[in-house]
């Protein structure tokens, strides 16, 4: 099992989603893995870098691997599939266009530095056993679906994890933290992602058309990995109950939270508070 | 030695990048070439008559054509230099086009490439020897594997022409994939109907022996003569007293046995009799399910049964039959859908195969021909087929089309209008490919006169909203998103090499393509050989095909075995392994790499053990020549001498 990963926050972690992170260091202080801070680490160069241009991406994102490997360690673990997306395109533009990915770096790059999501990091390297092992609060009684996004298992070839359209890995951890988990045939549907800046509708129909299924299988909350999703389901849920007419309440947690929960994480550390739709419900016996 | 060398232009294809004239002009100067000459269409009749002219007039000894492959035309010249009084063993042919001409565009390059070949071809032919065929008997028996349509078409033309047939079929009962369709396309022939009669045929004529739920375990030998090992496999039943009343299959207690024939819709009883036309018509005990051979007790249908036909100590049976050729019509699978997440088959139990609906609609169906939902039994009224599952895809590797389903989901939603009039079936299709006889006009039908909707797009998800499903695809014509509330979905599965397919290619020592389909001798002029002789191809096993197309190629499979048992005997090649016993050491390696048991040790009257090739059984793959360490075993025609000499005068 891994026990000391570099720690990527990205920007989210450090804004919007500030609670993600809190939990996801109080997570992985409790189950023992070490997080590694990287050094003066910058911005994965998201979206408008590799719309402008693909090597000067990969080369903002590789940086920080670059530097992670300087500092002897082969794992970067990222909260946020956009950011994972993102470091892992600069070892494959390395691999395909070494040269001139290197040029535009202008410092050492091995390529052998693995990028990894906190999903992947509880599935694969804890794993659902052990963490059903430590729980010590279980969500009794309690419905909650996992929403996986787009990013996280796909392109199935790029992303290697979990299955691109059914994928299970959330699923078997939330089982881990006592609650039952219906099956959720949303738990990929795209709910807007950043098209709530430029075409709001779009966001409210499909973040809708997901919390209208999550209703309706009877969930008490949804788990999310990803900043974007939670800003949309949870943030923006007002929103959509004011645009389709709707009275959703329906919390949306990260997964790191939940678990958290579980394991019996003080709710204040793991910023429950600042999610948007209130939790009181979820966290009543039934 | 006398040598003449001809090299073709064949057309432009040779002469387009490479200076024949140069090469020919080259040729001369090589060692026992007297005539050398540049023609454009060697193999034509005139260019045959222009070989044999020379043959005479310079009196030749030895022939080398460049040209194309060996493949394409080495039996054509080997025949035109031997009228001309040749052994045609001391012909040579180059391979100037695909190993040259259509491989490069610098010309310069190519022709030194040509004339170091033809240079290569002489140096071997000056050490070729003449060489001549025996002749051995034909078996005029033939052996079928596999008792689809194909199969059956094929054993009843070989059967019809007098010959002894042995079929082997896996399953219990002959008739393959048509005996499980509801109807044909594009005429609505009850597919049973037609083929019912066919494989009661089978069973009757007395010269067809038919091994069902038998697999092929091993098969020696060649052209002529092949030696086949047959697994009867243990239907714990004595088919010889079986009389198929299905006394047993009404009184067995084990009702929860998978029902291979309907797809897994409904079940069966352990002991079972696969469909009511089955050929034969005999129980069988599925060992999975029974209780006496799982759990130790039952044994009610021994009790049952009026023949004592229940044989539970039954064991797999070899048994070995010799036949003089093999047709293959193995046949196919359908795609498996749960590889298509999005789709949810496997996890939502209305969204099925092509082939469970075509179970639905058939009147010997699980629900005796009612179309019903196989959830909760209701009559679905909006129903969607979705083309191109596991076909056209290549992120499923499977890149082909599979060339049937644009007609089945159209005869489907014909049946189901036809059906349930008040229904609305939609047709998710990428493109309709329909180019057979009355094909287009019957997909014409489906959509003028029945009404049904063909939508152009793929669908992206499907999900259950209540007791029905969401298909939430694209209509690309229209340019906007498609949401119906389908109460059934049914995916047009693609077809798919048998999952045998490759393990039974090395026992018949033929080769199959990426897919694991067979691969024909020729894709237009030798659609039913392979390459390995004496074995035939019928069906889907070489490609994806409809039921005309696989019954057109059952009875040229079967014409081609007629035509080579017209005779009594065949030549054999000469062009096999030869032992210089006076050089042998008995070392017996030759013996442990020969793939085809062609090696055997015999003692002289001195003691000493020396090797001795089995020339009717070797191939001549040469794999004895390259393991001799005394070099004592020589395979004639590829000699080491010859090879080195080919080698050799690349450096000179």
């Amino acid at each position: 099992m891994l026990k000391r990963v570099a720690y990527y926050p990205g920007c989210s972690c450090e804004g919007m989603a500030i609670e993600y992170d809190q939990s996801v260091r109080a997570l992985c202080y409790v189950l023992g893995i070490e997080l590694v801070g990287i050094p003066d680490w910058n911005c994965c160069g998201s979206t408008p870098s590799h719309s402008y241009d693909p090597l000067l991406g990969a080369a903002l994102a590789g940086r920080n691997l670059a530097i992670a490997r300087s500092q002897g360690l082969d794992v970067v673990m990222t909260p946020c599939p956009s950011c994972l997306k993102a470091l892992k395109t600069a070892n494959q533009v390395f691999r395909e266009r070494p040269s001139e990915f290197l040029d535009v770096l202008g410092m050492p790059f091995s390529g052998d530095v693995r990028a990894i999501s906190v999903l992947q990091l509880l599935y694969e390297e804890i794993g659902p056993n052990l963490i059903q092992k430590a729980v010590k609060f279980p969500f009794k009684n309690k419905k909650i679906v996992p929403y996986y996004g787009c990013l996280l298992t796909r392109p199935p070839a790029f992303a290697q994890f979990d299955d691109p359209e059914n994928p299970v890995s959330m699923d078997r951890l939330i089982e881990a933290a006592g609650a039952a988990v219906p099956d959720f045939p949303h738990k990929t549907e795209c709910c807007g992602a950043a098209l709530g800046i430029t075409q709001r509708d779009v966001v409210m129909r499909l973040t809708g058309r997901i919390l209208d299924m999550a209703r309706a299988v009877g969930a008490d909350a949804l788990a999310v990995a990803c900043p974007l999703c939670q800003q949309n389901l949870d943030l923006r849920q007002d929103q959509v109950n004011r645009a389709l007419k709707e009275n959703f309440n329906l919390p949306v947690l990260y997964i790191t939270q939940i678990i958290g929960c579980a394991l019996g994480i003080d709710r204040k550390t793991l910023g429950i508070e600042k999610l948007a739709v209130k939790t009181d419900a979820l966290f009543q016996s039934a | 030695m006398r040598i003449g060398v001809f090299i073709c232009q064949c057309g432009t294809n040779i002469a387009g990048t490479v200076d024949t004239r140069a090469v020919a002009k080259k040729a001369m100067e090589f060692p026992d070439v007297v005539f050398a000459v540049d023609y454009m269409y060697t193999c034509s009749e005139p260019g045959q008559k222009e070989i044999q002219d020379a043959i005479s007039s310079h009196r030749l000894q030895g022939v080398v054509v460049a040209a194309c492959s060996p493949r394409m035309h080495e039996p054509t010249f080997r025949r035109a230099v031997k009228k001309a009084g040749i052994n045609p063993y001391m012909f040579e042919q180059a391979n100037i086009r695909e190993h040259c001409s259509w491989i490069g565009t610098d010309r310069e390059a190519n022709t030194r490439k040509a004339i170091d070949m033809v240079r290569m071809s002489v140096e071997k032919l000056r050490r070729n020897q003449a060489l001549f065929s025996t002749q051995v008997a034909v078996n005029k028996r033939v052996l079928v594997i596999g008792g689809g349509v194909a199969g059956i078409q094929a054993a009843l033309d070989c059967s019809d022409g007098g010959l002894e047939v042995v079929m082997v079929e896996r399953e219990p009962s002959i008739g393959g994939k048509m005996a499980k369709l509801d109807k044909t396309f594009p005429t609505i022939d009850c597919s049973s109907c037609i083929l019912g009669p066919k494989m009661v045929d089978v069973a009757q004529k007395e010269n067809i022996r038919l091994y069902a739920y038998s697999e092929v375990e091993a098969i020696s030998g060649y052209i002529g003569n092949f030696k086949v090992d047959i697994r009867k496999k243990a239907t714990y039943v004595d088919w010889n007293a079986c009389t198929g009343c299905g006394e047993c299959t009404q009184k067995c207690p084990s009702k929860k046995a998978f029902d291979h024939f309907n797809e897994g819709l409904g079940a069966t009883t352990a002991i079972n009799i696969p469909f009511p036309q089955a050929i034969p018509k005999k129980a069988r005990i599925d060992s999975d399910y029974c209780r006496y051979l799982t759990g130790g007790k039952c044994r009610v249908c021994e009790k049952i049964c009026p023949v004592k036909a229940i044989r539970f100590d039954m064991k797999d049976e070899i048994v070995t039959e010799e036949v003089g050729a093999i047709i293959v019509a193995s046949g196919y699978d359908l795609f498996d859908a749960r590889v298509y997440g999005e789709y949810g088959g496997g996890r939502y139990p209305d969204v099925i195969s092509a082939m469970q609906y075509e179970r639905i609609l058939s009147a010997s169906g699980p629900y005796g021909g009612h179309i019903r939902r196989p959830s909760d039994g209701r009559e679905p009224k909006e129903i969607v087929f979705i083309s191109c599952v596991g076909s056209r895809d290549i992120s499923v590797d499977r890149p082909y089309c599979s060339g049937i389903c644009c007609m089945y989901i159209a005869k489907q939603a014909i049946m189901t209008r036809d059906h349930i009039p008040d229904s609305n079936c939609y047709v998710s299709y990428m493109d309709i490919r329909a180019p057979g006889k009355g094909y287009d006009e019957f997909i014409r039908r489906a959509q003028e006169e029945y009404g049904v909707k063909y939508i152009r797009g793929r669908v992206g998800r499907i999900y259950p909203r209540g007791d029905r499903l969401v298909v939430q695809g694209a209509d690309t014509l229209l340019g906007v998103q498609v949401e119906i509330e389908a109460d059934l979905v049914v995916l047009a599965t693609g077809v798919e090499c048998s999952a045998g397919a490759r393990p039974l290619a090395e026992k018949l020592r033929i080769s199959y393509d990426q897919h694991g389909f067979y691969m024909e001798s020729h894709p237009k002029l030798r659609p039913v050989e392979t390459n390995t002789a004496g074995v035939f191809l019928a069906g889907v096993c070489q490609g994806p095909k409809d039921i005309p197309a696989s019954v057109g190629q059952g009875s040229a499979a079967a014409s081609k075995v007629q035509a080579l048992f017209s005779r009594d005997t065949i030549e054999t090649d000469p062009q096999v392994a030869h032992v210089n016993e006076n050089m042998c050491i008995g070392c017996g390696k030759c013996e442990q790499v020969c793939p085809f048991g062609a090696i055997r040790m015999k003692t002289l009257r001195d003691g000493s053990r020396k090797s001795e090739v089995l020339e009717t059984v070797c191939q001549g793959c040469g794999l004895c020549n390259a393991t001799c360490p005394n070099k004592a075993i020589q395979l004639r025609h590829s000699t080491d001498d010859q090879i080195l000499a080919e080698i050799n005068t690349l450096f000179d």
